[in-house]
């Protein structure tokens, strides 16, 4: 089992990037040239007054380009593994678990850029690190794991779940605190904000990498999105798995 | 029903009373929006369409048989290997494996189009159950049988059929399964290579592997298989020896 999550692991980053270290990169650029853009606009055109900005977005925006990374690739999780489906049987979600484990290690590989900011703006580097950066990164593959489950097997059924959840992200993007503080969006939306599931989760990454603390209500509601999500993969997983190689 | 290779064995594959239905996913084809917008007539499609591949299978194949699989295209052969491998459920009824089962062998084999033939040895190896180790141990062996050379590190996508057909069996062959499953793959590989693949089965029929070969060739099915099952219209025709079963089959389409 082991050897066979190894070389599914070996696959799948040979399938997407060619290029091991052009995919590390790659996760790099991304989140960073992005972070520009918005630098640029938020701070210059629209003139947003928060301290340390750069800091600000890129505790984001790396957190929610992990994210990203993962339910996008998921799509093609079972599509593009059409003929391993069809010849053998094996648990299928061991490739979902592969590809989100993939953007958690690009995540992890990333955290430097980070710390590199963070000493830029000379943040102090808290002990809670050593238990936030693990405690949120486990609830965030949780998330990318569970969710990317759920489209790939969707994505077999409907081939244009993707594009649907394509429009979905860039909804995500501008309703989760991430070019924003939670203090900028008006006292009475505040608690909706919280209804959407990656809002608790970067919040905290982003407390845990400016202030050194994590919001104790924020993380327990994050781990319960995590558990539903969870739940609801398996589920629809458990349902649907056995058609998969019917309609491939 | 004569058994080659004595009753002695064990039973490998068992189907009791196994049927197997497709819905027709037709209904899929327009994506969810589609599907949400059509949605009573979608609900209709998928619970109620439906097409019956096989009907009421029952057969049981020891230890060591060779077996072949014979009917007309769309008779339903494939569905019957898909099930075997554990990739297909049966609508209903049991099918019962025991022993390690190779992937299916089948036209436009390979797994990973991006992958190059040796990845894919690698990745065959430790689907099959092997670890790493075991799959390097045979690499060598692997490649030298399939002659595929140099193009053994480039991309399978660069590979044509018979090439694919030649990877596909150089790894099964190489990696002990206990159980075999052919596809209509011996017909695509140029004649000195097909030679090689009946030699490698006679070997494994020494050896007490089990193989389920689906083939439309006479010749091999007689020099191959002692055990011949004909479906026709999704259901068994007949099932018996080779020197029974195949001059009826030969007579029906002559
Ligand atoms: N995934 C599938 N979805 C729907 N129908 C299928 C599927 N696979 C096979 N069928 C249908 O089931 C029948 C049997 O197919 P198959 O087992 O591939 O036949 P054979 O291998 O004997 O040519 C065919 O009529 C085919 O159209
Ligand atoms: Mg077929």
């Amino acid at each position: 089992m082991r050897d066979l999550v190894i070389v599914l692991t070996q696959k799948e980053l040979k399938a997407r990037y060619k290029h091991m270290k052009l995919g590390y990169l790659w996760s790099l650029g991304n989140p960073l040239a992005y972070g520009l853009i918005y630098w640029l606009v938020f701070k210059f055109v629209m003139k947003v007054k928060i301290e340390g900005f750069p800091l600000f977005l890129v505790s984001g925006l790396f957190p929610w380009q992990w994210f990203v990374n993962s339910i996008g690739v998921s799509a093609n999780t079972f599509v593009g593994n059409a003929s391993l489906i069809k010849k053998v049987n094996f648990p299928r979600n061991l490739l979902s678990l592969v590809v989100s484990t993939q953007d958690l290690i690009h995540f992890l590989a990333a955290l430097p850029i980070i710390f590199g900011f963070m000493l830029i703006y000379q943040k102090p580097f808290s002990p809670l690190l050593l238990v936030g950066v693990p405690a949120l990164a486990m609830i965030q593959l949780l998330y990318t794991y569970s969710l990317g489950l759920i489209v790939s097997t969707v994505n077999i059924f409907f081939r244009d779940a993707e594009r649907l959840i394509g429009i979905f992200i860039t909804f995500l993007f501008y309703l989760t605190p991430i070019v924003y503080n939670l203090d900028m969006v008006p006292e009475e939306f505040r608690k909706y904000v919280i209804l959407n599931p990656l809002a608790p989760l970067i919040l905290n990454w982003r407390g845990l990498f400016l202030e050194g603390n994590l919001n104790g209500s924020w993380l327990i509601l994050s781990m319960g999105y995590g558990l539903a999500f969870f739940l609801m993969g398996q589920w629809i997983y458990k349902k649907l798995s056995w058609r998969f190689a019917e309609v491939l | 029903m004569a058994i080659c290779g004595g009753s002695v064995n064990k039973v490998a594959i068992e189907f009791k009373a196994v049927s197997k239905e497709y819905p027709l996913y037709s209904h899929l084809a327009g994506g969810l929006k589609g599907f949400i917008f059509n949605f009573p007539r979608s609900l209709k499609g998928i619970t109620r369409e439906r097409f019956t591949a096989l009907k009421d299978i029952s057969f049981s194949i020891h230890q060591g048989e060779t077996v072949a699989f014979m009917g007309r295209n769309g008779a339903g052969k494939s569905t019957t290997l898909g099930l075997m491998a554990g990739v297909l459920k049966p609508s209903s009824g049991q099918v019962m494996i025991s022993g390690r089962v190779s992937p299916l062998l089948e036209l436009g084999g390979g797994f990973h189009s991006d992958l190059t033939g040796r990845e894919n040895i690698r990745l065959n190896g430790v689907l099959l159950g092997l670890t790493r180790k075991q799959v390097e141990a045979r690499e060598a062996e692997i490649i030298e049988f399939s002659e595929l050379g140099e193009f053994i590190d480039q991309p399978i996508r660069m590979y044509s059929s018979g090439m694919l057909s030649r990877l596909g069996f150089s790894v099964v062959a190489h990696l002990e399964p206990e159980i075999l499953l052919i596809d209509e793959i011996l017909a695509v590989g140029d004649i000195q290579f097909q030679e090689k693949c009946k030699k490698k089965i006679q070997e494994f029929k020494k050896n007490g592997v089990t193989i389920i070969l689906v083939s439309h060739s006479i010749g091999d099915v007689r020099a191959l298989c002692d055990r011949v099952i004909w479906i026709e219209n999704h259901i068994v025709r007949n099932d018996g020896p080779t020197s029974e079963v195949l001059p009826q089959y030969e007579q029906f389409f002559s």
